[in-house]
């Protein structure tokens, strides 16, 4: 008799378990839902997020780097390919960079790990992050990104599919 | 062609294996027992861990974790880096606590260079409270998929969600929001937002709702009890004998926390409980780690409120970056940052060892230095690994549906155990 009112405690007990996590869980239903309907709704991020490098220009449209090797010494994961040269015409000659420019600036987003490395050591404010992180390709090769690419990031990021939250107080 | 397929078949030597078999029947010492490979694509090995179990109709009779699919050799390839390039590599391991990872890397770095007291106290409250968090964030993973391991669905979602507001602050912070890299060997690279109060703030304030709601789903539901008391029975001795830590011995009775034993990052002047369980069983450490969530909130809030501005690392040319706005004006800060982002800095030759208490139990790091720029040597003592080596104690005799509840009471990350 005993054994068989145990049972029926520890059943009531089990459906009042259940009755009380599935209120819980029902209690959700209408509530306002989290999940953001990425890609139709675009993504939040914070302004420090890492996403794809930019190359910066000045405020004449001159670009910042003067290929220092700095970011590729500091990157760990060897991403950055640079390929230094010197142009000693005067300003008004020279197509908008300094007189020792990158030839070559490639970023091989393969190996790079975004890690903010780069932007840490580069003393000319030349390379940031961007906030892209759509960078899915089709073809392997197509993953290392050369300066042309770098340089229009930033006009770029514009069409992307995100918006900014602010960090400000 | 057909001959040549013919000429390309080899011939497999099945000899070996047979003879495993054998040896394996003879252990078991039971005519009927079968071997499974269970994993290292089941979902709930918590990624690539295969077990090998033996099996008497539903009974375990021995089970033998096989490791070694995300050898990705990180111990190996510190040594090629430089030290503070090393950071990253340690956010790749344990994944789910990059931030406590950093942590026990950089305060090793800062122990052989001898600057370990001279952090300033703004950066070492900014590293208990991210660490913090990031346990708080480490053990709602843990619970979500322990969870749904046992068949809870919902609460994985529920997990989830809060885990999104803690990566959302370290995406403010820092930029990443699972490798994140912040902590520098001599402190921060630069500041939290000045949003980073109010962002905090919210988490702890809506978080406790959400633990309330974690126990209202589980802790008293007769359906998850059943799946987890007396299940994988763990004594304090065979915990100690096999060196198990965190939250995985606790449960076993022992009160041993590296944040209480050997205090660092000023801890002792945080004011809080290590929880204790003496069953040892799945549910045990099940409570451990809901209390310890608990704990972790409370010295967020403190490590909140005696947050006061001032430095962020130490006044040390020769290791830390200088301030930006100076090394753009000032001469020697610009030859320092050179060398210090070109050659990075030389660390005097000896060997440290340095632990913490990292989400899933004592997180070591040993270097040796040779006094270059590279470490000579770095091993790290995952919690993981070692906690890892408790399965075939724990699986012997259970169940095999209990053999998931144990995998995920030990709360293991398989990026951490292979390196
Ligand atoms: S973000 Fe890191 S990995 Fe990528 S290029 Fe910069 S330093 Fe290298
Ligand atoms: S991006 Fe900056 S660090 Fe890199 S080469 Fe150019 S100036 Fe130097």
């Amino acid at each position: 008799m005993s054994s068989i009112l145990a049972e029926i405690l520890d059943a009531a007990k089990t459906v009042r378990a259940i009755a009380q996590g599935m209120a819980v869980t029902l209690s959700y239903i209408p509530k306002r839902k989290l999940t953001r309907q990425y890609p139709d709704v675009p993504v939040e991020l914070y302004p420090r997020f890492r996403g794809e490098h930019y190359l910066a220009r000045d405020e004449n449209g001159k670009e910042r780097c003067v290929a220092c090797f700095l970011c590729s010494a500091a990157c760990p994961a060897d991403a950055i390919y640079i390929e230094a040269d010197e142009d000693l015409r005067p300003y008004a000659e020279r197509p908008g960079m300094e007189p020792r420019y990158a030839r070559v600036y490639n970023i091989d987003y393969g190996r790079c790990i975004l890690c903010g490395y780069c932007v840490e050591a580069c003393p000319k404010d030349a390379i940031k992050h961007g906030h892209n992180f759509e960078m899915a390709v089709t073809n392997f090769a197509d993953l290392v990104k050369d300066k042309q690419y770098l340089l229009s990031n930033l006009e770029r990021e514009k069409t992307r599919n995100l918006t900014l939250r602010s960090d400000a107080e | 062609m057909a001959s040549l397929r013919h000429s390309n078949v080899i011939e497999l030597d099945y000899a070996p294996q047979r003879k495993i078999r054998e040896l394996l029947r003879e252990q078991s010492a039971l005519d009927n027992a079968i071997t499974i490979s269970m994993g290292p694509q089941h979902p709930s090995t918590h990624g690539v861990l295969r077990l090998e179990l033996i099996l008497d109709g539903e009974t375990v009779i021995s089970a033998k974790p096989d490791i070694g699919y995300l050898h990705t050799g990180m111990e190996k390839q510190m040594e090629t880096k430089k030290y503070q390039q090393n950071i990253v590599i340690t956010d790749r391991m344990d994944y789910l606590n990059p931030m406590g990872n950093n942590l026990g890397y950089v305060m090793t770095v800062e122990k052989l260079l001898g600057i370990t007291h001279d952090i300033p106290p703004r950066a070492q409250t900014l590293r208990v409270l991210l660490t913090e968090l990031q346990r708080i964030a480490s053990h709602l993973v843990w619970l979500g998929t322990h969870a749904l391991d046992l068949g809870a669905m919902s609460l994985f979602f529920y997990c989830f969600r809060e885990r999104e507001k803690i990566l959302n602050i370290y995406e403010a912070v820092c930029g990443g929001r699972m490798t994140v890299s912040y902590f520098r060997v001599g402190g921060l690279p630069y500041d939290v937002p000045p949003n980073f109060n109010r962002l905090v703030r919210d988490f702890l304030d809506e978080f406790p709702a959400a633990l309330r709601e974690y126990h209202t789903l589980l802790t008293n539901n007769p359906i998850f009890q059943k799946r987890t008391r007396g299940v994988g029975i763990l004594s304090g001795e065979d915990a100690i004998a096999l060196g198990v830590t965190g939250p995985t011995l606790r449960g076993s009775g022992i009160a041993h926390d590296v944040r209480r034993a050997e205090p660092y990052c000023g801890y002792e002047t945080y004011d809080f409980d290590i929880p204790v369980e003496r069953d040892g069983d799945v549910y045990a450490r099940y409570l451990v780690r809901m209390r310890e969530m608990e704990e972790s909130l409370k010295i967020c809030r403190q490590a909140l409120d005696r947050l006061k501005p001032g430095p962020i690392k130490v006044d040390s040319p020769k290791i830390v970056l200088p301030d930006r706005e100076q090394m753009k004006h000032q001469m020697d800060a610009l030859i320092h940052h050179f060398l210090l982002a070109a050659y990075g800095f030389s660390v005097p030759p000896g060997e440290a060892y340095h632990a913490i208490e990292g989400s899933k139990g004592e997180l070591g790091f040993y270097i040796i230095s040779d006094g270059t720029e590279r470490p000579f040597r770095c091993h790290v003592r995952g919690p993981s690994f070692v906690n890892l080596q408790a399965i075939p104690k724990l699986c012997q005799g259970a169940l095999l549906a209990d053999v998931v509840a144990i995998i995920g009471s030990l709360d293991i990350v398989l990026g951490e155990i292979d390196r």
